[in-house]
């Protein structure tokens, strides 16, 4: 059972004109067995709030705290977060060229785990893992993210979850530019993870439809840098009907 | 050099047009016509000639102290040969010297190594020629020639280690309907100084594949040129450079598309790292009125890790007829792309494995490319103690 705790989180980003400051005081606790669906409209730091936690260079945490199992995340490299056990499926996951998805993979098992994974019983984890999201196992040959698809990219965020099993899992704007069907196969594959004892997921996303497939325990309305509403699966139905804009014309 | 080699240059002059340009000046036997070349000169203006202890100008070739070995499979002749023989292997590329240090070592280095695959022979065995330096104060100069006949098939690696100061000519001859690869390894220790120019003559429907691999060396400078001598030949003209704090490791490429139907296909990528660490590349290709129905493409691709490095990347495409297949060429100079490293890190991987994997990555297409399983490994694994060395100098 883990817990993520983030509080009061200020965050901000340097642009031309200084640094300006994006997350504004995010205080959330994502507990394990939970998954937390965090709503906004575009810009109001979602994104952000993912990035900061995984540990991109460019945001800079200037108050606030964010602990995993009590441990201090923001103490931690990039790559310390990742084998501590969180996880960032991205909205843009990166091409790196030369390097196959197969060798990327068993890399990553590898420093997750901390020993290499055996040869036998992963080549065949990997192939199951690629077909239950209906990849072709022969993107294991293929550099990674390299000519995938849009949803071929999310597919292998997905496998990559399953694979490396942390203990939670941010996904940012996941469903973004999936069509229904693809929808469906990567929700089914968070599905299985979160179905796991004590797993938490934070789910960001800017469309209510990815909630018909996965459905959350707590709703956050995430408006201007921090979270304007808590709520259940209802504050999601209200979102539907009634879009972003009682919060948008309130933080005004 | 006496004048009887003449008819073979003057032939390939006689086929085709005579383009004059500043990167590819006339040819001739006569070391007088070379002046010795300045900073002034386009071909010279990258190089640091101070460094290069004088073999550019008029230093004594001296009697070698750099050892050389070879294996010879079935069939293949490999020997140093002196004489009458080795003065009618002058010229097998079809090529005049151009400069002053070819035209000297032609002039002056009696013996020349020869590696001899005759006609129809397919030798699956590379043949390995190892040229270890012992001296990087002596200055002297070595001839090679690889002559492949007809329908032969065959890989030559020159694999040069050590420490010398070395002027080195290297005449490719490469018969119709020949496929052949040649590799160039300069796996230099820091101080040794190779000044290098290796030309080739693929004939009708060959297949030519020129790799130029350097890793080591204060100063290493190679010309890798190419000809055709009929129609449907094809060469690819691959490098792979990695440049540490203070080298200079300079290829320069001239395909010259002196028939028609030929292709070329270049492709060099380097990386640099540490101050001062400093790469060429100069990408000429010329395509003769005469060579229609050619298709060209060239790129040079730069990895920079560090600051302090200076890569130059000049393509240059001449193009005397408007009846091509294709002709293209690209060039990027980049650093460490900073989303591939958070990505791979934010899966648990650590910086420098994060590193690691991007470098491998930049190469790893240049090094299945080269199809010399024996190299493959070894040039991996050159890539990786080339990084661990750099990742001491951080630590």
């Amino acid at each position: 059972m883990s817990t993520l705790e983030i509080k009061d989180l200020h965050v901000s980003v340097d642009t031309e004109d200084g640094p300006k400051e994006i997350l504004k005081g995010v205080t959330l606790t994502i507990n394990g067995g939970e998954t937390h669906a965090i709503m906004g409209p575009n810009g109001s730091g979602k994104s952000t709030l993912a990035y900061s936690i995984a540990g991109h260079p460019k945001y800079t945490v200037t108050s606030g705290s964010v602990t995993l199992d009590g441990e201090d995340v923001l103490e931690m490299s990039v790559d310390e977060r990742a084998r501590a056990g969180l996880f960032l499926a991205m909205q843009y996951p990166v091409e790196v060229p030369g390097v196959s998805v197969s060798n990327f993979l068993r890399t990553a098992k590898t420093a997750i785990d901390g020993e290499a994974p055996k040869l036998r019983t992963w080549v065949k984890e990997v192939n199951e893992t690629m077909q239950r999201v209906q990849m072709d196992t022969a993107f294991a040959q293929r550099n990674v993210n390299e000519g995938f698809s849009g949803g071929e990219k999310k597919r292998h965020e997905i496998v990559q979850l399953e694979l490396l099993n942390p203990k939670v899992a941010i996904l940012d704007e996941t469903d973004s530019g999936l069509d229904i069907d693809a929808l469906r196969i990567v929700s089914e594959g968070v599905n299985r993870f979160r179905e796991q004892e004590g797993k938490g997921v934070l789910l960001i996303t800017h469309y209510t439809r990815i909630l018909r497939y996965i459905k959350p325990d707590h709703v956050h309305v995430f408006v201007d840098g921090r979270i304007a509403e808590n709520g259940g699966p209802e504050l999601a139905d209200e979102l539907e009907a009634n879009g972003y804009e009682r919060f948008t014309t309130a933080a005004v | 050099m006496t004048v009887t080699q003449e008819p073979a240059a003057a032939r390939a002059v006689e086929t085709t047009d005579k383009v004059l340009s500043h990167l590819h000046p006339a040819g001739s036997w006569d070391v007088a016509d070379h002046p010795v070349p300045g900073r002034k000169d386009e071909i010279w203006r990258f190089t640091p000639l101070k460094r290069l202890k004088e073999l550019h100008a008029d230093a004594p070739f001296r009697t070698s102290t750099t050892t050389c070995t070879w294996n010879t499979p079935d069939g293949v002749r490999v020997e140093g040969v002196d004489g009458a023989e080795a003065e009618a292997l002058k010229g097998i590329s079809g090529w005049v010297p151009n400069s002053r240090f070819a035209a000297r070592v032609l002039a002056e280095v009696p013996s020349v190594l020869l590696v001899d695959v005759p006609a129809d022979l397919e030798v699956a065995e590379p043949v390995m020629v190892d040229l270890a330096g012992t001296d990087a104060d002596n200055t002297e100069a070595g001839r090679v020639a690889l002559r492949f006949g007809a329908h032969s098939r065959a890989v030559v690696v020159l694999s040069h280690s050590g420490s010398a100061a070395l002027a080195q000519v290297v005449e490719i001859a490469v018969g119709d309907g020949a496929d052949v690869t040649v590799v160039s390894l300069q796996d230099w220790a820091d101080d040794a100084v190779h000044l290098s120019h290796h030309q080739a003559k693929v004939g009708r429907d060959a297949t030519y594949k020129h790799v130029a691999i350097s890793f080591g060396g204060d100063l290493v400078r190679m010309d890798a040129n190419v000809t055709y001598d009929g129609p449907g030949g094809s060469a690819e003209l691959l490098g792979l450079y990695f440049a540490d704090a203070g080298q200079h490791l300079e290829h320069r490429i001239f395909a010259d598309h002196t028939a028609p139907r030929t292709k070329s296909n270049v492709v060099y990528k380097g990386a640099l790292q540490g101050e001062d660490a400093h790469t060429v590349w100069i990408g000429n290709v010329l395509i003769r009125k005469v060579a229609e129905g050619i298709d060209t493409y060239e790129e040079n691709r730069n990895l920079v890790l560090t600051d302090g490095c200076r890569a130059d990347s000049v393509p240059n495409l001449e193009i005397e007829t408007g009846e091509i297949e294709g002709a293209g060429h690209a060039s990027a100079t980049a650093r460490f792309d900073d989303e591939q490293l958070f990505y791979l890190r934010s899966r648990g991987v650590s910086e420098e494995e994060a590193r690691r994997l991007v470098v491998h990555g930049f190469f790893a297409d240049l090094i299945r490319k080269i199809g010399v399983p024996a190299l493959e490994e070894r040039l991996q694994t050159t890539v990786e103690s080339e990084l661990e060395r750099h990742l001491l100098e951080l630590g």
